[in-house]
């Protein structure tokens, strides 16, 4: 086992592997959308209270859980990078990051038109709402500090340390809506409570968030292909695979 | 570790006593940022003292995210970051010493000035107090956090907007206890949990923020 993950461990024999992995992380992910998307919009009832807006969970669920779940991972990646200083590591941050703010954006924005019609405003400045926005500066920070780094291992190596840094705001947004007393309402779904919503719109809302997971792993997989290729283009194995 | 620690701060304050001017410019624009707000805003005494805690934070923040280039540049330049580096004494110390001289030569003159520019905004006397308590606490954090940002982009382009763009949302809790505290004693509430949590994130920050300089510091010399 340990020997298989020191194999794919470098960039020239994890390329090839990413390469075969993507299309079935991309169907996976289009056939759990669309399923997700059919019992979203067709099968679940239009809730009681808040009519058919709050359909928007479907998306801004999936969304606000991978915004925080990516950050971790990518500083997981981050973190092993800095110890271990494997390559890979750190591309895999990299590959992580832009995925990682568009679906932090995506909560904001999708909860920005579901707080419209709900709450009667686009924004409020309450803990959870504020740390997101936190977290998605966080994210661009991140992507900002690699960028600006010419030398690629320097960049991997810094934004690690930032990318840990930042890690302490997960907990936070997490538990903004315990801690504080905010708009924001708390979690709808736990693993020890029976579920405080109809069977089917929790069915759509958890086809929609395994949709986000393999989204984000086939189109991650794909970045890092993109990375290897750009960080490696001098080695021999680079002008043999793309020729 | 102690005098590696007492070695550099002594340092540092010997050379910014000897450039007077760094300092001074940084608590001068301090001072004129928070006296531009009343303008922009009009000076309506009410919305001017509810105000008043959270602009002096924030102009406090960005003063001392101008004064963070001069942190670790001029050593960079002339070889005293390796020197540092290569050292026997414990670089934690070293980096430690170096950012306390900047706390005592940027944020300690912010925190002192603070319940002037607080009179500007008709703040009562108990919020001064406050004021002047929570910029006192929580400056430190912003030197903290300050030299991890200043340390992650040394020798970068753009070093100075990319440290103020990793810096300020880390700084986000800092702000919020610290202009809590004030508001909770403009509506007669006890501002000590506020100022808990402010000494907390202080705690946090110098964990955080000198682990993070020290691994910054050895990424950019590497």
């Amino acid at each position: 086992m340990a020997s298989v993950l020191y194999t794919y461990a470098s960039p020239q024999a994890f390329y090839p592997l990413a390469g075969r992995m993507i299309p079935w992380f991309a169907w996976a992910a289009a056939i759990l959308a669309l399923a997700g998307l059919y019992v979203g919009f067709f099968v679940a009832p239009t809730d009681a209270t808040q009519g058919e807006a709050y359909r928007i969970i479907f998306l801004h669920v999936p969304a606000a859980w991978m915004s925080m779940f990516i950050y971790v991972v990518m500083a997981g990646w981050a973190g092993l990078g800095l110890v271990l200083n494997t390559r890979l590591s750190g591309m895999m941050a990299s590959a992580l990051a832009p995925t990682g703010a568009m679906f932090t954006f995506l909560a904001l924005w999708s909860g920005a038109l579901w707080g419209r019609p709900t709450w009667g405003t686009y924004w409020v400045w309450d803990a959870r709402l504020t740390s997101e926005l936190i977290l998605l500066f966080l994210y661009l920070g991140f992507i900002a500090l690699k960028e600006a780094i010419e030398d690629p291992r320097r960049a991997d190596r810094a934004s690690a340390v930032l990318a840990l840094v930042g890690v302490v705001n997960i907990p936070i947004i997490y538990f903004s809506v315990q801690w504080w007393n905010t708009l924001h309402q708390g979690a709808s779904v736990s693993f020890t409570a029976a579920p405080k919503m109809a069977a089917t719109m929790l069915a759509g809302m958890l086809l929609m968030v395994f949709a986000a997971w393999m989204y984000s792993i086939a189109v991650s997989l794909a970045r890092v292909r993109a990375i290897i290729l750009e960080r490696e283009r001098d080695a021999a194995w680079v002008r043999e695979a793309i020729a | 570790m102690l005098r590696g620690f007492t070695l550099t701060l002594a340092r540092d304050m010997r050379l910014a006593l000897r450039r007077k001017g760094d300092a001074a410019n940084v608590l001068l624009f301090f001072v004129i940022v928070a006296s531009l707000f009343p303008l922009g805003t009009g000076a309506e005494p009410g919305p001017l003292r509810a105000i008043g805690a959270g602009v002096v934070w924030v102009c406090a923040l960005l003063a001392s995210l101008l004064s963070l280039p001069r942190l670790f540049a001029a050593d960079l330049a002339d070889g005293t970051l390796e020197q540092m580096l290569v050292s026997a004494q414990p670089l934690g110390a070293l980096v430690a010493g170096k950012i306390a001289a900047h706390w005592l030569t940027t944020g300690l003159p912010l925190a002192l000035v603070a319940p002037l520019l607080g009179l500007q905004y008709g703040l009562p006397t108990d919020a001064l107090a406050v004021l002047l308590a929570s910029v006192l606490l929580g400056s430190p954090v912003l030197s903290l956090l300050g030299a991890a940002g200043a340390a992650l982009t040394l020798g970068v382009r753009g070093a100075g907007v990319l440290a103020g763009i990793l810096v300020l949302p880390l700084c986000v809790p800092a702000l919020v206890f610290g202009a809590g505290a004030v508001a909770a004693t403009l509506s007669a509430l006890d501002p000590a949990p506020h100022l808990s949590l402010l000494g907390a994130f202080l705690a946090v920050s110098f964990v955080l923020g000198l682990w993070a300089s020290c691994a910054a510091l050895r990424v950019a010399l590497d």
